[in-house]
């Protein structure tokens, strides 16, 4: 599969078809891999596949002020199914130019989440890790312990239903085969069937964890604004205070902004430092109008977003009658 | 409706009254409101009213800050589709409480907070309604306590 890969890489350069290749390279430390920026053929040697590779490389288009993007050369990007949406979703918001992308799809069966891996072995350093099927094994100064991948898959590639990019132009081996997963949001539904007085409590609970660090914004391939809205000091809109109150609008403020346009790449849940389910409001969205709008943001390059348009009769059980 | 005896009947309790943030629409909703004035129809004195150009031009975010800086519920009231001044200002809006709805009742926030309606300007009867329903609702669940802000403790 890599060496399949590394070869199509090499291919594109040999063939000029592209300027730069994004992928993902072997991290300094184990379980993580960390992106790379080809623009040499040679250089194709350094990119890999597997369970590590979690980061969202979507984002590299949009983040800093769009500057790769507005320089129009050729560039390449390896994708999984979640940032596959992520490139639909700015061909879509004309941040991008389609023909300007070479968009090489790779079949994912899930990421792992290296937080979820050290609290298997209880915060202890792990030296090696080695994946094999379903299972992996990781080392450290003193103990070795076999973990199922399934424990430590990441949250958002639970339940995942597009697990292969919807627009590419190569595909390296076989697209995985997308069984469906039944109930999409088992965890939301669950949520929704407690009292308020629980919701509210499990709410200031979870998000009083948060340190406003807002690694969660910086990594989320939708948040792309110039001036985010927590940056505005006229007005601001979000209070600088500890107070729970400032967080929860702060989280609510930034889901409300990618309704209908996140893919649910669980990138912010990864990169938080306070270990915050964050997917937790994102997928409540996510539900909300795939029930209402039937509409699921990043797969089809030709839909208008559901936050950008309207159906004249749609339902309107939520307006005083 | 119980219009006028809500009136009497809060006014009696003289513990708490409810303070509500009405968002209407200049073209419909405020000129609803306007009607409802000058054909003197009772409704409960509880609401204060911002008047937006359009329903589409409340962000959620008003929604919200409302709520933080101490409103006990907030009424959003726009043209009925398809009156827009602005031909499609309230489908756009409609959208956004679609969701913002929900996802203020999924964290907690009470239902009856925060309402939303469509209130024509020769409907001044239904303004007073509309008025009395959300004074009522909001009145049964008591003072805003979750998502405002008090003092930080520490």
């Amino acid at each position: 599969m890599v060496k399949a890969l590394r070869e199509e890489v090499k291919r594109l350069f040999e063939e000029k078809k592209v300027d730069l290749v994004i992928g993902w390279g072997k991290g300094s430390i184990p379980m993580t891999a960390t992106p790379i920026f080809i623009r040499k053929a040679e250089d194709a040697e350094h990119l890999i596949w597997d369970e590590t590779c979690s980061n969202n490389l979507a984002v590299y288009l949009t983040k800093d002020k769009r500057q790769l993007v507005k320089t129009n050369q050729k560039i390449g990007i390896v994708v999984k199914g979640c940032d596959g949406r992520s490139l639909v979703l700015y061909a879509v918001e004309n941040q991008i130019k389609r023909e300007n992308l070479v968009i090489i799809g790779v079949p994912c069966s899930g990421v792992i989440d290296k937080k979820k891996v050290l609290k298997q072995t209880a915060g202890k350093e792990v030296i090696s890790a080695r994946f094999e099927e379903n299972r992996m094994t990781v080392e450290g100064r003193g103990f070795k312990t076999e973990i199922e991948k399934s424990e430590v898959l990441s949250h958002s590639c639970r339940n995942c239903n597009h697990p292969n990019a919807p627009v590419y132009d190569i595909f390296i081996g076989e697209p995985v085969k997308t069984e469906s997963v039944g109930d999409v949001y088992p965890e939301v539904e669950a949520f929704e069937k407690l009292d308020s007085e629980a919701r509210w409590k499990d709410m200031v609970e979870s998000y009083s964890k948060c340190i406003r660090c807002y690694a969660c914004r910086n990594v989320c391939p939708s948040c792309y604004c110039t001036e985010c809205f927590v940056d505005q000091n006229d007005p601001q809109w979000i209070g600088k205070s500890p107070e729970i109150t400032d967080t929860l609008i702060f989280h609510l403020g930034r889901n409300l902004h990618v309704a209908g346009r996140c893919v649910e790449c669980g990138a912010c849940e990864r990169a938080c430092p306070a270990d915050i389910d964050l997917l937790k409001l994102n997928r409540k969205i996510s539900k909300e109008i795939l029930e209402r709008f039937n509409f699921t943001a990043g797969l089809d390059i030709n839909e208008k977003p559901a936050m950008a348009s309207f159906c004249e009769n749609e339902k309107q059980d939520f307006i005083m009658g | 409706m119980i219009k006028g005896n809500l009136v009497q009947e809060t006014k009696k309790k003289k513990d708490w009254q409810p303070k509500i943030l009405a968002i209407l629409c200049n073209w419909c909703s405020y000129a609803g409101a306007d009607l409802a004035g000058v054909s003197r129809i009772q409704y409960p004195p509880n609401i204060r009213v911002l008047r937006v150009p359009c329903s589409g031009r409340v962000d959620p975010m008003f929604i919200m800050k409302s709520l933080q800086n101490g409103f006990d519920g907030v009424l959003v009231s726009g043209c009925h589709p398809g009156d827009c001044h602005y031909l499609s200002g309230n489908f756009n809006a409609r959208r956004k409480f679609a969701v913002l709805k929900p996802l203020l009742e999924y964290v907690g926030i009470e239902a009856e907070r925060v309402q939303f309606s469509w209130v024509s300007a020769g409907e001044g009867e239904r303004f007073a309604e509309v008025v009395t329903k959300i004074t009522n609702d909001v009145y049964k669940v008591g003072p805003a306590k979750r998502l405002v802000k008090g003092v930080v403790s520490w």
